[in-house]
Parts: C-alpha cells; structure tokens; sequence
C-alpha cells in the first residue's frame, strides 16, 4: 500500500474517533443500553469487509479463505439484523408518560 | 465506474450513521437514529455487493455471499424476536461476540487473498485477528456468565493472571510481527495461528475472573473491542466505511466503559489487574441485627407515605419483579403519593440495564430518574424502596475509608425517613461487603421473593 493512502487511512481514523467521542458523550444514562446494542449492530459493518474478502478470494479460487469468508458474512449479518431488531424492540418500549396523572 | 459509486455511497451511508447515533442518544428520537443507521448499513452491503471485486469473484461466490446473508438475517432475526427482556443483557453480549469472530475471520481470509504484501497492511491484519478474537472469546465467556451457565458460577480466579494475560499478550504480538516480516512465507502463515490461537485465548483469561457486578464496565468494553476490530479491518483493503463506522462503535464503547468506571469509582486498570480481594471490613465491633417487618406492616407506613422513591438492582431482574413493581407504583399514585425511580448507573449487568427492564414494564422514562437527580431529594423522601440492590446504597462508601467500595458514587437511600429493603434472606451480595444501610435506625428489612412480596403490598392496597 502506498504512503499517501495510509497516511488518509489512519488520518480518517483519527477524525472518526473524534466524533464518535463527541457524538457519545453526552448521552443520558437511560439510553445506555440501547445505543450499546445499537453500536454493536454497526459494528457489523465488518459485513462490508467479509464480503468483499470472499469475492477476492473466488477471484483466486481459494477454498478456505471462501470458507472462511462466507462464515464471517452469516456472523456479521446475525450481529447486524439481531442488533437493529433487538434495538429497535428496546427503543420501542421507552414511552413517555400519556397523560399527566392528577 | 462502478468504484466511484460505490464510494459515493459508502459516504452516504456513513453520514446515516453519524446522525443515527446522533439521534440514539436522545430518548425522543432514539428510535429513529436506530432506523437511520440500519439503513446506512443497508447502503453499504448493497454499495460492496455492486463493486467491481465482488462482480470478478463470479457468479457462484455471488451466490454464496447470499446465501450466508440470507441464513444470518434469518437467524438474527428470529433471534431478536423470540428473546425474552430479561435476556437482553446476555444476548447483547452474544451479538457483540459474533462482531468479533467475523472481524477475526475477515482478517483472515484477507490474509488468504494475498491481500498482505506490505508492512501497514500485515500490521492492521494482525491486531484484526487479535482484537477481534479477544472480542470473540471474552463476549462468549460474558455471555455464559450473564446467562448463569453453572460453569461459570463461581468466581473464578487465575493465580498469576497478570502474568499469564501479559505472556499471552506477548505471544500475539509477537505472531503479528511475524506476519510484518513476511506476510507470503510460511513464517508470516505461522505468525496469523499464532496470533489467532493466543488471542483466542487471551479474551477467555482476560474476562473470565471478573465478577457480575462488574460487567457492565466489561460488556462496553468488549463492544468496543468488536467496533475497533471493524475499523482495522478495513485498513488492508483500504475500505473507508469499515474505519469510520468501526471507529465511531469504538469511541462510543471506551466512552461507556468510561462512565461505568467512574459510577463504580474503579480504574479501568484496576477492574482489569487487580486480583480480587475478599471482605476487608468484615470485623467492626458489634454486630446489630437489622429489624425485619411483614407486608401486613410495611402496607400501612406505605399507605402513609407522600412520596417514594424505589432504588431497583439486579435482584430486581433476578426476581422479575419488574411488572409488580409498576403495579404497586400504580396504586400508590392513586393514593396521592409521588413515585421515582432511582437508578444508579451500574445498577444490574449492563449500562441501563434498569432502564430496559421498567421501560418493558410500561414504566415512563420521566420517573425513571439518575442517583445525582434523586440524591438531594432523599431526605425529604417518606420511604425509599430498595428491591435487590445492595452495593449501590451502601453508606459504607461515603464514610467508611476502609470499605473497598469507598468512593463509589451511591443512591443515598439511608437519607429517606424510612427505607425497606427487599431481599431474598440475610447476607452480603456478590461482592460480599458489608451494608451498614441494613443496620441502620430507620431500615426495615422485608425478607422473601421480591416480586411476591411487592404483589402482597399491591394486594394489601386493593383491599
């Protein structure tokens, strides 16, 4: 890999973990459990990677990394559609109060 | 062509994700952020899946690829459904770990596709396989423990784990390095199961001394491991989605891990290192034996009461007595009386877990109040419930320097008029210190099952 992409690379790394501390820190504690399940589904985002690993792979027709590659996709996806459905259900429950009670 | 599209909506799809966790951390629009995100993530798998890689794989890897995507929706899918609330904690932790293991697979067959012929590429793959494995395991270990799964009952402790962590440590690094030096010889294939097999190793070492109440600081932190994992495996196929998506799961877990630290005044350090010690203040002078009451009784102070503050834990998840609980806070509004929760932010086994699990029980999200809001109103508090919570009320940790909770921020339920304390008998929680609150004047203990007793109380006022 060349220097100018692995200098943008790790520069895009940096800005990225910036904002996500400046995104997260002011998140009230109710929530807390949500946006942990919430993060997690994004962190299935290793999906993108696994299948583009298994294509490139076929391309060279080798076995085991196809293998490997297409169970690294079904983990991800279960992580992603589990973590979003599960979330959502959570998310889902939180209600405010309907009327105020007198 | 098709590469610049492609990049065009990994962009979007990253900004999806940024206002979707923006949007998460406000309770009014969380839902939403939660949908913004999913469909950010849409974009991406469809954004890869029309790159020009993935068309020269062919059509039968093509096929492969959605077959595995089908099979993972549908199992996480059902998965996500059939799970029952007071599951979340431990499914959280599984999901966290199927990250990991895909993170560490990815990196993997990277390393197959002879994708590695460079140093920064052998690098990042290495600490993919060796993050992302150590989120595998430690999230399984942590799921066992959540889910209470007898092996994991006791406590167990390493002799030497410092050692044993930094040695296995070692030895990944050292695999990454081989990996560096010569990714395409058989020294850099010996390097990626070295790596592999020490990291898996280190996540089971690493999580399994910790004890319950400490894992939520745990449960953040794995889900941090499994966000990095992601980012660096994007660094040797130069995948920009993957880092920041990655990256932004990352700091939002070290962020939470945190926080938690600080509710339970620990280092993250000393969670991690220190050997678990056992009782210290055990020994102080005479031993007062605290006062216990019936419901017939408790009933009538209730019924007195103006204003009540319950203080859940985790016995309250263990009981599921969640519903009873907003039963009894049901009829106590009726009878003219002001109900808040006090939830103390490690209070059960993951960051919210209170939360969840009285948001499940329909209660509104307005009552459910932090121990910094609820803390100055405790005095002019009639009676503060206390259900299965122990560590978060100990008064030990604001006036006893010899308590090793002292320190630690706490729910002052001592300061009410009157407290009850539901508990299941005598005896100290899992960490196995000593409640002076027990003892204390104005405490009355209510032995039993914490959801019968509180569905007794709700009996008593319907009569």
């Amino acid at each position: 890999m060349e220097m100018d992409t692995i200098m943008l690379l790790i520069f895009v790394f940096i800005i990225a973990a910036y904002l996500g501390v400046e995104l997260i820190s002011k998140v009230p504690s109710q929530l807390h459990t949500p946006l942990m399940s919430g993060t997690n589904a994004i962190s299935g985002i290793t999906i993108v990677g696994a299948i583009a690993a298994t294509a490139l792979n076929a391309s060279g027709n080798k076995v085991l990394g196809i293998v490997l590659g297409a169970i690294a996709i079904f983990f991800a996806t279960v992580n992603v559609i589990g973590g979003y459905f599960v979330t959502d259900r959570m998310l889902a429950m939180f209600k405010k109060k309907e009327a105020p009670k007198k | 062509m098709s590469d610049y599209i492609c990049i065009v909506l990994y962009m979007i799809s990253c900004v999806l994700f940024i206002m979707g966790i923006k949007k998460l951390g406000k309770a009014d629009t969380a839902r939403k952020g939660n949908l913004y995100s999913s469909v950010g993530m849409l974009i991406a798998v469809i954004s890869v899946l029309i790159s020009q890689d993935v068309i020269d794989g062919g059509w039968l890897s093509y096929l492969l690829i959605v077959v595995a995507i089908a099979g993972g929706s549908v199992v996480g899918f059902i998965w996500s459904k059939k799970v029952e609330m007071t599951g979340m904690p431990q499914l959280v932790a599984l999901f966290n770990g199927f990250g990991g293991l895909s993170s560490m697979l990815v990196a993997i067959s990277q390393y197959t596709a002879d994708i590695t012929s460079d140093a920064f590429s052998a690098l990042t793959l290495g600490l993919t396989i060796l993050i992302g494995a150590v989120a595998f395991t430690g999230s399984l270990i942590a799921w066992g423990k959540l889910a209470g799964l007898k092996m994991f009952k006791k406590n167990i402790s390493i002799p030497g784990k410092n050692f044993i962590n930094a040695g296995i440590l070692v030895i990944a690094a050292l695999g990454i390095i081989f990996i560096c030096i010569s990714p395409d010889s058989g020294l850099g294939l010996a390097g990626v199961i070295i790596t592999t097999v020490a990291s898996l190793i280190l996540g089971v070492t690493l999580v399994i001394t910790i004890g319950g109440g400490d894992m939520p600081v745990i449960i953040s932190f794995l889900n941090a491991l499994s966000g990095l994992a992601a980012a660096f495996a994007g660094f040797p196929i130069g995948n920009t989605v993957l880092i920041v998506s990655g990256c932004l799961v990352g700091a939002s877990g070290v962020i939470l891990t945190l926080i938690m630290c600080k509710a339970m005044n620990k280092t993250f350090a000393s969670l991690l290192f220190k050997t678990t010690k056992k009782k210290s203040s055990a020994a102080t002078g005479e031993q007062k034996e605290p006062k216990s009451m019936s419901v017939e009784d408790a009933f009538l102070i209730l019924e007195a009461a103006k204003s009540v503050v319950f203080v859940p834990g985790y016995g309250m998840a263990v009981a599921q007595a969640q519903h009873a609980v907003k039963e009894l806070c049901d009829v106590l509004e009726e009878n003219g009386c002001e109900v808040n929760f006090a939830i103390h932010p490690v209070a059960g086994r993951m960051p919210g877990h209170m939360n969840v699990l009285l948001a499940e029980a329909n209660v509104p999200y307005e009552q459910l109040k932090t121990a910094d809001e609820m803390n100055p109103q405790m005095p002019n508090t009639d009676i503060a419930i206390v259900i299965g919570a122990n560590d978060v009320v100990n008064p030990a940790a604001i006036n006893d320097e010899s308590s090793p909770i002292y320190g630690m921020p706490i729910v002052n339920a001592y300061e009410a008029r009157t407290v009850f304390v539901l508990k299941r008998g005598q005896g100290t929680g899992f960490s196995g210190i000593e409640n002076p609150l027990f003892t204390m004047d104005n405490t009355v203990m209510i032995y039993g099952d914490a959801k019968q007793t509180v569905s007794q109380l709700v009996v008593e006022f319907e009569n």
